[in-house]
């Protein structure tokens, strides 16, 4: 159990073989999570390709490079009872908190079979069932509704655990200090992640943030405990999670740093060559999740494990892709739905579907 | 006259009062290294240093309110959000202290501030990456709401606006940034805040618009109105939104006695709603027919393209209310 505010930098990254003895998971589970990261990178790949294929447009960003932080941090929860909220970066978390590969494929198609019926696009995949409360698309935007969500948990005595993800420039936003004062003050039950790939756009953490060392940020400042951890090791993620899930649900919330990276550039729009080298992209590449934990692991991401998993996978996307485009996209009608509950026209409103008439009969009843 | 593109010609306007007045800096998200998300501070940078074009974090309250507080000490700050949707973060400082702080101190201090950036959709980006909310600002009296249609507007008015002791919401469009259009090659052309131009003249029907509507929606229903329906169509683009050139809308209307209001926002509450009040109110007898509004309709934006082209005002819609007002 964490005591208060003790904020640490942990380098407990185990490069090289390890043995599944020590890892607090079975084998299938450990299976289970490296297809998770597998699918993602791969879904990603490919949803990049289709986009520069023009056959969906708006705001793209991609996961590739990051995959050992949802996967490893999403495996501490209690699915469908913790509440998950992220950014507009969240196709593999969407993945992951169980939206097919085809509901998420459709959606960025804006298709009526999406996840959201076409109406929310790549910024905006949620869940219900498994408690996904969003990618939200306003930078520090989300923080107070996942602090909200601790805050009705703790309400409750229900025990839910908020995990909410950020990305490293929301840091600096108002809301992420203004969140972080309430869930110290009142030991809401909540995780702060930030996902530290070290640059909001183009912008480095260098050039925008007092202290960099983001880890650093929320200890004495609001009495929680921030930790850093290497975010391209799935396990190490997982671990620091973990413990800092069970932190939250006693009462003590938590601030992880993630040090991770994302391969591509912000958006599809970003060709990400302005604001950092060649060098520093192939030095993280180096550090790859995905070929990590095949190094840890190897009797069990044998080579012909890996490939068949790699063409199971292919498939998987493939259909996405195929159930996508043949799916309809919504119908004009939908405009109109999930405004509100029941949200009555008025003249003008809309021509055809939500035509006004004056109740003059009542008229001529109220003058007599 | 030079042919150039909206973003040229913001950037110019830009770099030209940034060259004539030392007070004059730019801060914003990515303006600096990035040269602007949309790249409309290209070379600025290189041109003035770091200094005066400043890479913000992502704060915008407070950078947006630090800009109010350097505008009242005399500085000539220009703050680009990244789209006026996140201008939302920022409402407090420019509602509650740029707006305010001229009239709170009995005239001692002013607030010489130009908030700027696109506002209103920018294709397939969903709900809350689309909106257009100059309604949010006009409401609000001590701020002037300016948004150009045209490069050459967006440049005389640019420049005006950065000029104007008062604080200036600017609103511009990202999908007009490549659009090219001709802008005057005097060596300081300014326009005046405040002040309407008739686009086009015609005698049958005045449409009242601004922004980005006006070419989206009101050039290609003109030939439509013009050719196949035969109407002589006056268009007004308001330019400024607050404070409101109604004389230039009255005048029009005296003219063609029917009105029509194409705006990119919401319906509710809205500018349109506000110039449609003014006219009833100022004009009632010049008007033969109710005036039409042709306006977002009333949800949010969804993210499927198929159905945005359908909630922003086209030249269809606008087509249609024309012939309404005409009763055709
Ligand atoms: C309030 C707000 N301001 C600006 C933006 C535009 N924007 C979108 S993402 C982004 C950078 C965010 O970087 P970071 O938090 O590090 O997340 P990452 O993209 O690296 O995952 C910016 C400036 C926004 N969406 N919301
Ligand atoms: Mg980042």
């Amino acid at each position: 159990m964490a005591t208060k505010s003790n904020s640490t930098k942990t380098s407990s990254s185990k490069k090289g073989k390890m043995n599944l003895k020590d890892i607090p998971f079975s084998k299938e589970r450990l299976i289970e999570l490296f297809r998770q990261m597998l699918l993602g990178r791969r879904f990603e790949e490919k949803c990049g390709q289709q986009y520069q294929m023009k056959k969906f447009s708006g705001f793209c960003h991609l996961y590739i490079g990051q995959e050992a932080v949802a996967v490893g941090s999403i495996a501490a929860l209690e699915i469908g009872k913790d509440y998950v909220f992220t950014t507009y970066r969240d196709h593999v978390h969407a993945l992951i908190l169980g939206i097919s590969a085809k509901e998420v494929m459709a959606e960025l198609f804006m298709k009526r079979t999406g996840s959201s019926h076409g109406k929310g696009g790549s910024m905006h995949f949620y869940n219900g069932k498994t408690r996904f409360m969003g990618g939200n698309g306003i930078v520090g935007g989300h923080t107070p509704l996942a602090t909200g969500a601790a805050f009705a948990s703790k309400y409750r005595g229900d025990g839910a655990v908020a995990l909410c993800y950020m990305g490293d420039a929301a840091v600096n936003q108002g809301t992420f200090h203004e969140s972080l004062n309430m869930a110290g003050l009142w030991g809401l039950p909540i995780v702060y992640i930030v996902e530290n790939n070290i640059y909001g756009m183009g912008t480095s953490t260098e050039r925008s943030c007092a202290q960099p060392e983001l880890w650093k940020r929320t200890g004495d400042a609001y009495n929680i405990p921030g930790r850093q951890v290497n975010g391209m090791d799935m396990l190490e993620v997982y671990e620091a999670t973990r413990q800092a899930v069970e932190d939250a649900r006693n009462g003590q919330p938590v601030f992880l740093e993630m040090l991770c990276y994302r391969y591509r550039g912000h958006s599809m729009s970003d060709p990400a060559t302005t604001y950092r080298t060649k060098d520093e992209v192939g030095q993280w590449r180096m550090k790859d999740p995905i070929e990590r934990l095949k190094e840890q692991f190897p009797t069990v991401f044998t080579e012909s494990m890996v490939k068949d998993m790699e063409e199971e996978i292919k498939q998987e996307v493939a259909d996405s892709i195929k159930f996508a485009e043949d799916s309809e996209l919504p119908e004009l009608s939908d405009i109109w739905t999930d405004v509100c509950v029941d949200y009555p026209g008025y003249p003008g409103r809309e021509a055809s579907d939500n035509k006004y008439e004056f109740p003059y009969e009542q008229l001529e009843n109220a003058k007599k | 006259m030079a042919i150039l593109t909206m973003r040229e010609a913001l950037n110019q306007a830009l770099f030209e009062e940034m060259e004539r007045d030392e007070r004059v800096f730019l801060m914003g998200e990515e303006v600096a290294l990035y040269h602007g998300a949309y790249k409309v501070s290209m070379g600025l940078l290189e041109k003035f240093g770091e200094k005066r074009v400043v890479d913000s974090p992502i704060t915008e309250n407070s950078f947006v309110g630090l800009g109010v507080g350097a505008a009242n000490v005399g500085l000539r700050p220009i703050i680009e959000v990244m789209t006026f949707n996140f201008s939302i973060l920022a409402l407090d400082q420019i509602i509650n202290n740029a707006a305010k702080l001229r009239y709170m101190s009995g005239g001692q201090f002013e607030c010489p501030i130009v908030i700027r950036g696109p506002n209103g959709a920018g294709g397939a980006l969903a709900a809350q990456h689309s909106q257009a909310l100059e309604a949010q600002y006009v409401h609000c009296p001590g701020l002037k709401v300016v948004m150009p249609s045209t490069p050459g507007d967006a440049k005389g008015l640019l420049k005006a606006a950065i000029r104007d002791p008062d604080p200036v919401i600017f609103m511009e469009s990202e999908k007009l940034y490549n659009y090219k259009g001709e802008v005057p090659e005097e060596e300081d052309y300014i326009l005046p805040i405040g002040k309407a131009e008739v686009k086009h003249s015609g005698s049958d029907v005045t449409i009242v618009t601004y922004g980005r509507m006006y070419t989206h929606a009101i050039l290609p229903a003109l030939e439509r109105l013009e050719g196949e329906e035969g109407l002589s169509v006056e268009v007004i683009d308001m330019r400024t939104l607050a404070p409101l050139d109604l004389d230039t809308v009255l005048e029009s209307v005296a003219k063609t006695n029917r009105m029509v209001l194409v705006e990119e926002s919401w319906p509710k509450a809205s500018v349109g709603a506000w110039i449609s009040e003014q006219v009833y109110r100022y004009g009632f007898d010049l008007l033969d027919a109710p005036i039409e509004r042709v306006s977002h309709l009333d949800v949010p934006m969804p993210y499927a393209a198929n159905l945005e082209a359908e909630i922003i005002p086209g030249p269809e819609s606008v087509v249609d209310a024309v012939r309404k007002v005409c009763y055709l």
